[in-house]
């Protein structure tokens, strides 16, 4: 697939010949998933799940150390009354926290995921991204969450895009060969359109990211159910014409079990076993997770939980 | 899907239904025993279980019916708009109040899916009343002359593959414009009709306005030839249709049919192709494919139907077949053996006259009546299920080259109800829109109903609509 | 008064825009109400009216696929050509009805009138048989009436020209094409009229026009399937409940026939009873 990228109107053509999108057929294929009805084994299996696939995030500009090992402590033992609760997939932060992250996390297995490249604007100097970039892994980032130039993929720049993420995976790779994984934001916010969606979810896998993520969490439209449908449509047909998978990761507005459950059950019914773990599909959140805790208990007792039952940090 | 992540039974309660061992006939506002002395009896096609046993109405009970509804006549048509409008948004609103009860019933009683019974059947029930009691006290507004009046009585004959929503199409608009009725709900399926008898009850509804009586189709023969109704809506197969149209010849007896279909759904290469395998899945599965309308022969463009049918099998292979009441279940039990037997013998036809036959593994119940989602590749006009009405979930896939083609495959049919169009070039939409000789033209979406929209069919689908402002001249004297 | 002796018109079929004479090579002797001959009919056999059906097939594609606007003009012209053709018209009716010359001129003058009132409905009928539906969901939803296909007109008996007008105009303004069976005792002005559609710029098949006994030409159109429609308007009681059970065999919508003043208003009813509403439904969204 190497000639679609060969040049701008080459990748164009490629990316506007992709199956159009109806808005509202999507929209209602994610409803009627949504109304699926998540019980008992099932349920618990979900919750520890969605639990396991978390990123962890904190991305204010409040953020210190504290917070920060506050919140890595949590992602190691999520309930500190009940051991059995996984742990989260990662702790996301800025680049400056990352090394202090590294270092609370440190044998817990839990990755640390940094944002990157102007984060969450994305308004920057390529050399400023890459600096961005180079600085997060040097500090020991396991992923990167880098934002696309949406003014450049709007205007339909597809290969500056193209480019530029080709250029942050490079600045991904460590001294050693081995590299961060990166995930590419979209902001499928500002980009609009559905078919802007899929066509920016194949233009960011063909310049190699490693999972596509919906949104910075810092717009007013961050993850939706039709949205990550479409993305998660769009890594199995990539996977099915390239041989490579990709991971998928909502991000933003994700706060409740019944939300979490509703995009597990996506996955579940689009693309099946392949993705359901940590490695393929992940949720950006942060509140998200005592919700996930509290349904646990309940699940667990009977009873129904309340916020003085989980940890707030 | 994955068998990590396998959803538990999430089993809707049936213990929001209150059955009676048996049901009388509803005449002139009270349940009576019939004349006959006969009860029948209807099962839930999931479990073959007896659910309760009804009657068998006579040609004596339906005389006495439509005397009843005769008698009522009068005063209700000579009421008010408003107030008839008034009696009809009780009976919406009551339905909405009950919906999970019904839906639950209907379920049983059928074997769809309680998914689809929730979130389709009843919402559409209620929107129906509350459509046409706003018409009630309007209909010197929808053209047909500043005082339309009523018909009389109406005989109204509905089938088993939505029962209470076929319920809705008859009585909402019958009653808005003045008409009382004579109601024969299908065999298979009478119990959701005899609760809306209560409906009737709750609503005060005067007595006499709707009549419910129930029976097989002797019972449906002598309610549309009875010579004191001036009306018959039915609903159902096209051989029966004929037969109607044969009874009510010569008479002074205005008819309406909603008779079968062989809907082609129509994907050009162009398609937003993930949106259209959820529409030809919701074409030909919704309701175990017991749906008029229903998209069974899948007409598509030779360029893309590769990549097409993969997906659609991908998505068939999702599909939960089982216990009705299920909330995860997408496809339900057959609705009844006879009807398994036809879908049976349609399938085994379509393997034996050539066409390639696939369905997703699945495991079907032991007991009741199941069919498993079935596609036929490789189906061409002149095979029987390219040409006769299945309903069931059977999907005939054939292939074409260029627009013209595909038209005049989609209109080679005696059948003209409905059709689909996947493409998107909205010129080349409005033009195949404009091509295909059938009532409802669904374009990039499929099986969509609404109180406001008319529907119903050219050719051997019938005549008439329902629905919509086009509905109401059904049920007037114009 | 001269002497001269009037050459006479062979009066013919009107089949797929053409005059044939009938299939059956026979004939049957037309008089005027006194009993005087008129003329000889052709008497159509089952085979004519089998061939107008296929000459109304073949028309109803591009027929019905005019515009509305084109139908109109067309039917316009024929109205036009009506005019022109007024007196012979007025003479055939006179004979026809046994009318006297006045009357039967008025009825011609009605005639036209009426053909001139259906012509304007062509572009106007969508727009009181639609609806814009407002369904509860993102969907455009059009409902917009079609014409049913080959209508079957059996022309009422005794109104030989304004009846037959007034059942011909509504059904082929909306896109219908007909085959038209005349009045049995008086088909000579229908046979004319089908003179002036042939010089109307109306395509040949859209209308055609058969005379003979209307039992028997009535009997294989209500039975034939590939026709769409019947309008019994010109059959008795007992006949129009035989021709309204064979038409259940492929279900074609049947006017039934009842009792009509030819020179009232005639209302919609004739232009709605050969209609299809059709709905089309479209998602909206971005």
């Amino acid at each position: 697939m190497a000639d679609v990228t060969a040049s701008d109107g080459a990748l164009r053509r490629f990316l506007h010949g992709l199956p159009g999108v109806d808005a509202v057929g999507l929209q209602a294929r994610a409803a009627a998933l949504g109304t699926r009805s998540i019980k008992t084994t099932a349920k618990a299996y979900a919750i520890d799940l969605a639990i396991s696939m978390i990123d962890l995030t904190t991305l204010e500009g409040a953020d210190t150390p504290g917070k920060v090992r506050a919140l890595c402590a949590k992602g190691i033992h999520p309930d500190p009354t009940d051991r059995s609760v996984p742990k989260v997939a990662a702790i996301c932060v800025y680049p400056d926290m990352v090394a202090t992250a590294k270092e609370a996390l440190a044998g817990s297995g839990i990755h640390v995921a940094s944002v990157a490249t102007a984060f969450p604007a994305g308004r920057a100097a390529l050399p400023v991204k890459l600096a961005d970039t180079r600085d997060a892994v040097a500090a020991g980032a396991d992923e990167i969450d880098m934002v696309i130039d949406r003014g450049a993929f709007l205007s339909g720049r597809y290969l500056d895009v193209f480019e530029e993420i080709k250029a942050v995976k490079e600045a991904c790779v460590r001294p050693d060969g081995t590299a961060a994984h990166l995930k590419v934001i979209f902001e499928t916010g500002e980009l609009q359109t559905y078919d802007n969606v899929r066509r920016v979810s194949w233009l960011a896998m063909l310049a190699g990211a490693d999972f596509i993520k919906t949104s910075t969490g810092k717009v007013a439209v961050n993850a939706t159910p039709p949205v990550t449908l479409l993305m998660l449509e769009a890594v199995r047909d990539f996977r099915a014409q390239a041989g490579i998978q990709v991971g998928v990761k909502p991000a933003g507005g994700i706060r409740t079990t019944k939300d979490a459950l509703k995009y597990l059950v996506m996955v579940n019914e689009t693309v099946g076993e392949d993705w359901l773990n940590a490695d393929w599909f992940r949720f950006g959140a942060s509140s998200l997770l005592n919700d996930l805790l509290m349904q646990r208990q309940k699940l667990s007792t009977g009873r129904y939980s309340g916020p003085d039952y989980v940890t707030v940090d | 899907m994955s068998s990590a992540f396998d959803y538990a039974p999430a089993p809707e309660s049936r213990a929001v239904v209150d059955l009676a061992p048996a049901y009388g006939l509803f005449i002139d506002g009270e349940f009576t025993e019939g004349t006959g002395g006969d009860l029948r009896k209807t099962v839930s096609p999931a479990t073959e279980e007896v659910l309760a046993e009804y009657t068998q109405g006579t040609a004596d009970d339906v005389d006495r019916a439509v005397k009843a509804a005769r008698t009522a006549f009068g005063k209700w048509s000579a009421l008010p708009g408003a107030e008839r409008a008034k009696y009809l948004f009780r009976i919406a609103r009551i339905i909405q109040e009950r919906s999970r009860e019904l839906a639950v019933l209907e379920t049983l009683d059928n074997g769809k899916p309680i998914r689809e019974s929730r979130d389709a059947d009843l919402p559409l029930v209620a929107a129906h009343f509350f459509y046409y009691a706003g018409w009630a006290d309007k209909l010197g507004h929808a053209g047909f002359g500043p005082d339309p009046r009523p018909l009389g009585v109406a005989g109204q004959v509905i089938p088993w593959n939505f029962p209470l929503l076929m319920l809705a199409w008859k009585v909402a608009p019958a009653l808005a414009c003045g008409n009382t009725v004579v109601l024969k709900p299908a065999e298979t399926t009478p119990l959701s009709a005899l609760f809306f008898a209560d409906i009737c009850r709750q609503a005060g509804l005067p007595k006499g306005v709707v009549n419910i009586v129930t029976g097989d189709g002797s019972t449906g023969a002598a309610l549309v030839a009875h010579p004191g109704i001036d009306k018959v809506a039915f609903t159902g197969s096209t051989e029966v249709g004929k037969a109607i149209a044969r009874t009510v010849a010569g008479t002074d007896k205005k008819l309406t049919l909603e008779l079968g279909g062989k809907a082609a759904n129509i994907v050009f290469d162009d398609a937003p192709l993930d949106q259209a395998v959820e529409g030809i899945v919701n074409g030909i599965f919704f309701n175990q494919g017991h749906v008029c309308c229903a998209g069974s022969r899948l007409l598509v463009q030779e360029s893309v139907q590769d990549e097409l049918l993969d997906a659609l099998k991908r998505r068939m292979a999702t599909l939960r077949v089982g216990d009705p009441l299920d909330k995860n279940t997408d496809i339900g039990a057959i609705n009844s053996a006879e009807q398994l037997a036809r879908i049976t013998e349609l399938a085994d036809a379509g393997e034996a006259e050539g066409a390639e036959r696939w369905s997703p593994a699945c495991e079907l119940p032991g007991s009741g009546y199941w069919f498993a989602p079935t596609l036929f590749t490789g189906v061409t006009q002149a095979h029987r299920i390219a040409r006769e009405e299945v309903f069931g979930p059977v999907l005939s896939v054939l292939t074409f080259r260029t627009p013209e083609e595909a038209v005049a495959k989609a209109n080679n049919t005696p059948y003209g109800l409905s059709a689909g169009i996947w493409t998107e070039k909205g010129s080349r939409m409005l033009w195949m829109a404009s091509k295909l000789r059938a009532g409802v033209i669904w374009s990039n979406t499929f099986n969509k109903f609404d109180p406001a929209s008319p529907f119903g069919g050219y050719k051997e689908s019938g005549f008439g609509r329902e629905g919509g402002r086009h509905g109401l001249e059904a049920y007037l004297d114009v | 008064m001269s002497d001269r002796l009037s050459v006479l018109k062979t009066y013919k079929l009107y089949v797929g825009g053409k005059f044939p004479r009938s299939e059956s090579g026979r004939v049957y002797e037309v008089t005027d109400a006194k009993g005087n001959w008129l003329a000889n009919a052709p008497l159509s056999s089952r085979k004519d009216a089998r061939d107008a059906v296929v000459a109304a097939r073949k028309a109803f594609g591009g027929w019905s696929g005019a515009t509305a606007y084109n139908r109109g003009q067309i039917l316009y012209r024929t109205a036009e050509m009506l005019e022109g053709r007024r007196d012979q018209f007025a003479a055939e009716v006179a004979d026809a009805e046994g009318l006297s010359k006045a009357k039967a001129a008025a009825q011609v003058d009605a005639a036209i009138d009426r053909w001139v009132w259906y012509a304007g409905w062509s572009d106007k009928v969508a727009q009181i048989a639609g609806s814009a539906n407002p369904v509860a969901g993102p969907y455009f939803n059009l409902s917009a009436p079609e014409p049913t296909g080959v209508v079957a007109v059996l022309a009422p008996q005794e109104s030989s020209f304004l009846g037959l007008v007034s059942v011909i105009a509504p059904a082929i303004v909306t896109g219908n094409t007909a085959v038209v069976v005349a009045s049995e005792q008086a088909p000579l002005p229908a046979l004319s009229l089908a003179e002036v559609l042939a010089t109307s710029d109306l395509p040949g098949g859209v209308v055609n026009l058969l005379s003979g006994r209307t039992a028997e030409l009535a009997a294989p159109l209500a039975a034939h399937q590939d026709v769409n429609a019947v309008d019994l308007t010109g059959a008795g009681a007992e006949l129009a409940v035989e021709l309204e059970t064979a038409a259940a065999d492929n279900l074609k919508r049947v006017l039934r026939p009842r009792a009509v003043d030819w020179t009232a208003d005639p209302g919609t009813e004739r232009l709605l009873a050969f209609l299809e509403t059709k709905t089309v439904w479209h998602p909206m969204g971005v």
